[in-house]
Order: structure tokens, then sequence, then C-alpha cells
């Protein structure tokens, strides 16, 4: 039993909280998140040449990470820093290009950007609902539907697509290029898109993808945890900092009891949050990790939710400000809920196996 | 980061667990499952074998006859107890007192009290709180005022856990009467049965008789049961109650208690069907295993940190906040799964047989009832953010 971080690990953590807090602090993090097309490319490149995608690949696939703790280490430091790379998108697509047994040299250099499109407007969460489908046509496949919340496919090259065929979760390798995108960016910052496909051409990458779909989930909600366990750290702190110097009623109201206990409460629930974080870190790969992302992305979307509102509501007007950081770290806390699974969705996944057992 | 057990500790985990299946009595596992009030032989007799595998004194070093544990093992053991239905360690004299006599005691005291802890010889209770003095326990008034080689104490302790089972006591009395209220508090070793003591039950609202106000009127105690120096209990009250917390969550009894509930909402229907298939309540249980999955984590990192630093932080305080809060959650649960058949009364039944409920749920209200103590003592939960305050956000 060992919770220090490996002499490696630790060394992405410091490389990636140093480049970032020299290149992504608040002011230009949100100049860059809020106007198109909401990420910097020359951070994107910077960062791929330090490693970042690299940190997310195994080393039989070229990388040199891939675990859940590498996983978590680069997520926790983009949170901290609400980076608005699209880095979900490159590990989402990671997954998937392992589960082919498929090269992903161009991903891990950041030549390529990949993007996964899996959400519908009708089944946010759940491949096994999807209506998107592809049939076969001549050498390849067409395919049909509409993709919703597809992350980082505003700037992507390839899209990794879920649809049915033959009524199975499979996925496609599409260009980007060839499918009708309607780009936007986010109320908490970055882009995505929605993607349209009509007759669009594609790759067959995985035919029978359930356990894929699985497991990129899975990575998915480990990145959105370990991001959510970031961005907590940093908006406490700025509680914190704030309850010791506003001043009313001539103390620092940090002195107020009925503060300091709800700042304990908030305390309690973020060492709770990065538990649940290592848990489902140590989980992933294993037939666990599935239920466990369940437990961990439940519990990130009730501890992220009270993080965000109690943090504005200790602070008073000030955190409902634009120019105040806070409020981008609120945002960022309540929306990772509405990624890959929200409370409701992940407590339902968790009830449903209670049930199947 | 790795979060497996070393292969050292899944031996010793395989030892504790051969140990619990030769060693404890099934009277005495079926007695803690069926959540009863446990009756004194019970405690005794398991002390007793605990005492003879040397096991009693669980946070012991080996040079006090202590197995010399680690956190993570006490840990293992203490899950794998609550595994098998074990009962809890009483903890005033193997937890808590002794840690305190090898700090802080004389070499006599060492001789006299240490042995007679571990073979289970001697029940100590705790004379800490006071009807005016709960939170705020130094405000505590019971006096010890010198007459000779004696003290002479008066007063009244409460909330006196299994004193009625105790022949010996350990009490925080006042022996300075201006200053601070720190700076005047003593550690004094009383025998229960010194004239002038009396102890008296007090009903719990489950009906069960757990704790105990006690009496002193004029008790002649010799100085040499004075621990430490005069005047300086509160530092060694201060240790006790921060020393040794790593079993503070309740985790083991927690993972148990959550089997139950699943347990019984399988088998307890609703509409036709198994109560855990009702969404509204398997979500409740859906949420509680997550947030004690998390718990697990967040007890071993502190173990960990524990075992790196010698001794666990503050940030223990957490575990008792949330830990509590996960059971009493549970035992919740498990008191609503019964619906309508958690009523009876245990103990109330009039005339005829008909079994009320599935097996060993009889107590299941009571043992609801009993379980909201666990957020008050100890340190209330509400003292715990004082204490997180103070130590841990610098406000």
């Amino acid at each position: 039993m060992n919770f220090d971080l490996t002499e490696d690990r630790q060394m992405l953590s410091d490389t990636l909280r140093r480049y970032l807090s020299a290149n992504c602090v608040i002011e230009k993090r949100n100049e860059i998140a809020y106007s198109a097309p909401f990420h910097s490319p020359q951070c994107w490149s910077e960062m791929a040449e330090l490693g970042i995608p690299g940190a997310l690949v195994d080393e039989a696939h070229g990388g040199y990470g891939g675990t859940g703790f590498d996983i978590a280490v680069v997520f926790e430091e983009l949170g901290r820093a609400l980076c608005p790379e699209p880095f979900l998108g490159t590990l989402l697509a990671s997954r998937l290009l392992l589960a082919a047994g498929a090269d992903q040299q161009d991903l891990i250099d950041g030549s390529v950007r990949y993007a996964v499109a899996i959400s519908e407007l009708d089944e946010p969460y759940d491949p096994a609902f999807m209506i998107a489908s592809a049939t076969r046509s001549g050498e390849g496949y067409a395919l049909e539907g509409r993709k919703t919340a597809v992350y980082g496919g505003h700037v992507t090259d390839v899209l990794l697509v879920a649809a049915m065929l033959d009524g199975r979760p499979a996925v496609f390798s599409v260009e980007a290029k060839s499918a009708a995108l309607t780009s936007y960016g986010m109320i908490d910052g970055g882009g995505a898109a929605e993607v349209v496909f009509d007759a669009t051409p594609a790759t067959l990458l995985i035919e029978d993808a359930g356990k894929a779909l699985d497991d990129m989930f899975a990575a998915g909600r480990l990145a959105l945890c370990a991001e959510a366990v970031g961005a907590m750290d940093v908006a406490y702190t700025l509680l914190l900092d704030y309850l010791r110097t506003r001043k009313q009623f001539g103390t620092a109201i940090g002195k107020f009891q009925a503060l300091q206990h709800r700042a304990v409460d908030l305390l309690a629930e973020i060492e709770q949050a990065r538990s649940i974080t290592i848990s489902l870190a140590a989980a992933l790969g294993s037939d666990e990790a599935m239920p466990r992302s369940a437990m961990a992305k439940g519990l990130i979307g009730r501890v992220a939710r009270l993080v965000a509102e109690e943090t504005i509501q200790m602070q008073g007007g000030i955190a409902m400000t634009w120019e105040y950081a806070s409020s981008h770290y609120a945002k960022r806390l309540v929306m990772i809920d509405h990624q890959l699974g929200d409370t409701d969705q992940c407590e339902g996944e968790i009830i449903r196996r209670y049930a199947a057992a | 980061m790795d979060l497996t057990y070393s292969p050292q500790e899944e031996t010793f985990r395989a030892e504790v667990r051969a140990f619990l299946e030769a060693e404890l009595p099934d009277h005495i596992s079926a007695a803690v499952r069926s959540g009863v009030e446990l009756p004194r032989e019970i405690y005794q007799e398991w002390h007793e074998i605990l005492g003879r595998k040397g096991w009693l004194g669980t946070t012991w070093p080996k040079e006090y006859g202590g197995p010399g544990w680690t956190p993570v093992e006490r840990y293992i053991f203490d899950v794998e107890c609550s595994r098998a239905y074990a009962p809890r360690i009483v903890a005033f004299g193997p937890h808590m007192l002794g840690p305190v006599i090898q700090k802080f005691g004389s070499d006599a005291q060492k001789q006299d009290i240490l042995p007679r802890i571990l073979s289970g010889e001697d029940w100590w209770a705790q004379g800490y709180s006071e009807p005016g003095a709960g939170s705020d326990l130094a405000s505590l008034k019971t006096r010890a005022e010198r007459d000779g080689d004696h003290y002479v104490v008066n007063g009244q302790k409460t909330w006196t856990t299994l004193g009625q089972h105790a022949n010996r006591i350990f009490c925080l009395v006042r022996t300075k009467f201006d200053g601070k209220p720190q700076e005047g508090i003593s550690f004094l070793l009383m025998d229960i049965d010194t004239p002038g003591i009396e102890v008296r039950p007090i009903r719990l609202i489950e009906g069960g008789h757990e704790v105990n106000e006690v009496f002193f009127s004029d008790v002649r105690v010799p100085v040499s049961n004075l621990v430490g120096e005069e005047n300086k209990g509160w530092t060694i009250a201060k240790y006790l109650l921060t020393h040794e917390r790593t079993n503070i969550a309740g985790v083991g009894i927690s993972m148990q208690a959550l089997e139950e509930v699943k347990a019984l909402a399988r088998s307890l229907k609703r509409r036709g069907k198994p109560l855990i298939e009702d969404p509204l309540f398997a979500v409740r249980i859906a949420r509680v295993e997550s947030d004690l999955e998390a718990m697990k984590i967040t007890n071993l990192r502190m173990l960990f940190t524990a075992q790196k630093h010698g001794q666990p932080g503050p940030e223990t305080s957490i575990l008792k906040i949330k830990g509590t809060v996960i059971n009493q959650e549970l035992r919740d649960l498990a008191r609503r799964a019964l619906g309508p058949l958690a009523a009876p009364f245990p103990g109330h039944v009039i005339d005829g047989n008909l079994v009320m409920g599935p097996k060993d749920t009889d107590a299941n209200a009571a043992v609801y009832f009993n379980n909201r103590k666990t957020s008050i003592f100890g340190g209330s939960n509400e003292i715990q953010r004082n204490i997180l305050t103070k130590t841990m956000l610098e406000l």
C-alpha cells in the first residue's frame, strides 16, 4: 500500500503544473476558453511536445503511461488550471484505438487530433440505446444519424464514432471534414460540436464494441473525476483565502462558526472525492472499472455541485462575477456532471446492478 | 500509488481470519449478529480469548506486550473482526488507558496496570464528561483535594459507558480552582469499589443500559494513583482523544451493515418485487455504498500517513465526521427496509409465537436509535469541525 506518487508521475505532475501556471493563468485561460476556436493551437502543440498525450497511452502502444494513475495525474493538473485543451477527446480516442489494436503514433505526437462521437439527443450516456447506425457500402461503411456533445469535435481531424451495426454498438473512424459539423463554445469554456452523418463514408474500427466502450467510459469518467478534484482543490483554496481576508462586522468572516463548519464539510467531501478517484484509478482496466466509475462519477457529481454552490454562497457577490476566478471553477465543477454520465445516470447504473445480482 | 496489500499484510489477514474461525465462539458471534445489548460475560470471554492470543492491546508496541501491529494491520484486524461478528473490544482499557500509561505512567503504574489490561482482568471505565461539561470538557468540576497522601474526590461523572461492568475508572478531576480551566485538571485512577463511589444506570433512548452516572462523595484516592503531573491532565486527555483514532471511521462495521442492508432489501418485498428493485430505496443504498467505498480509501490514506509520520494527523476528525454519518445512514436504511416490522419492541411480546421479520432484525430499530450516539460521543461531530477549523483551515 502506498499513496505517494511515483517519482515519474510526480515529475509529470510538476512539469504540467509549471507549464500551465506559466501559460494558462486564469485571465489568459478565459480569453482562450471563450473565443473561437475555444482552445489554443499553440498550447496544444506545446503540451503535445511535453508528452501529455503519451502519458495517456501505455508503452506497448508507443506511450509511457496509460494506467489509471497516469490519467488521474494529467487530468488533475488540467482541472487545477481549468485548461480548455481538448485532451478528453484524446484520451477517449486512445482507449478505442487501443481496443482496436490500431496504431496511435499520430495521436501521441499530437500531429492528428481525435475526438469521439458517442452521445445522442435522445440518449446522452448509454451507447446501447443509440440510434445512429452504419450500413455496409462497397468496401467500407456509411453512417447515418446525429451525434451530440463531441468534445473537441470543433477542431478535430478524425472522429471516432459509435454507431449500431447489425443491432450492436460498433466504432467507426471518419474524416472530420466529411461530416457536417456545428461547432460551439461551452458555458464552462472549451469547445465541442454537433455532428450530422448522412451517408458519411466510414472505416470500421471495432465491430463488437461493448467492452471497448465500457473501458472508454471508465477512463473518461476517471479523467473527469480527477479534473474535478483538481478544480475543487483550487476553488477551495480560493475560498479559504477569502474567508481569512474578507472582513465584515469588524472581523474576518472565517471567524464565524456558521462558515467554519461549512468549510470543514467541504474539506471532508473533497477528501472523499479524491479517495473515490483513487479507487477508480486503481480499478481501471479490471472488471470492476465500469461499476466503480459509476460510484466515482456519481459521488463526484454530488460533491462538485456542493463545492460549486457553497463556494459561491460563502464568498457572496464577488463569486458571482466573471472577473473572479472562483466563478469559472464553479461553472466547470457543475458542468462536469453533464459529461459521460451524470449523478442520476451513474446511480441508475449502480441500482440496475443490484437488481441484476 | 498502490492500493494492494503487501504479501505480509495478506498473510496477516489470513492469520486473523483463521484465528477468528477457530477461536470466536458461535454463541458470541450469534449474540453480536442479533444486535442486542451484550452482557458482561460475552465481552469478558472475548477479551480473555484475545488476551491469551496477545491481541487485546491492538495498538500496543511489543515492548509493552502488544502485538506491535502497523496501522494497516490494525485496520485489517478491525475489518476482519467486524466481518466475523466479533464484539468490539471495549476500548477504555486496551485502547485508551493503556497508551496513556505507556506514555505518562510511572514504572509502578506500568507494572501494576498494563498486564491486567492485557489479560482482560481489569475492566476500565472512562470518567470524562459531567452534567455541566460535555463538549466543553475543560469546564469539569469534579474536585480532588489533597489530604496527606490522599486526594479526596467529590463530584459527578456521566455517560460512563459500560461503567456497570467496570472494576476501575480513570477520571479527569479538578485539582486547581483558579487560572485557565485547562491548567487545573489532573488524571486520576480509582477502584470502583472505593467507598463513596456509586454507579447509577442511565436508560437510553432504545431502552438499553449502556451508560451510567458515577457519583463521588469524599472518595479517598492514594496520591500514587495520579498519572503524570498534577494539573497536567489536560495534555493527557488531549493525547487520548487524538491518539489511535485509526478505527474511528468504523469502516469494518459499516461494510458489514451494508451487506446486511442489501441482503434485507433482497429478502423483503414491495409491490411483488424485492425491495432492492425499488429505485427510490436502491438509490439510497447506491449513494451510501459510494460514500463507503470512498471512506475505505480515505481511511487507508490516513493510515498510510500515520504509518509514515508515526502518528495520525488531525484529519482523523474527517474519518469521525463522515464515518459516523455513513454508519447512521446504513442503520436508517435497515430500519426502513423492515417497514412496520421494525416496530415490535424486543422483550415486549406478551403472547403468541409468530416470528416477526427476517432473522436477526428484531433489534434493527433499537440499533438505529442507539447509533445516533456515534455523532455525539468521542467529541461530537461539531467539535470535530471546530478541531479541523483550528488545525487544518487556519481561519
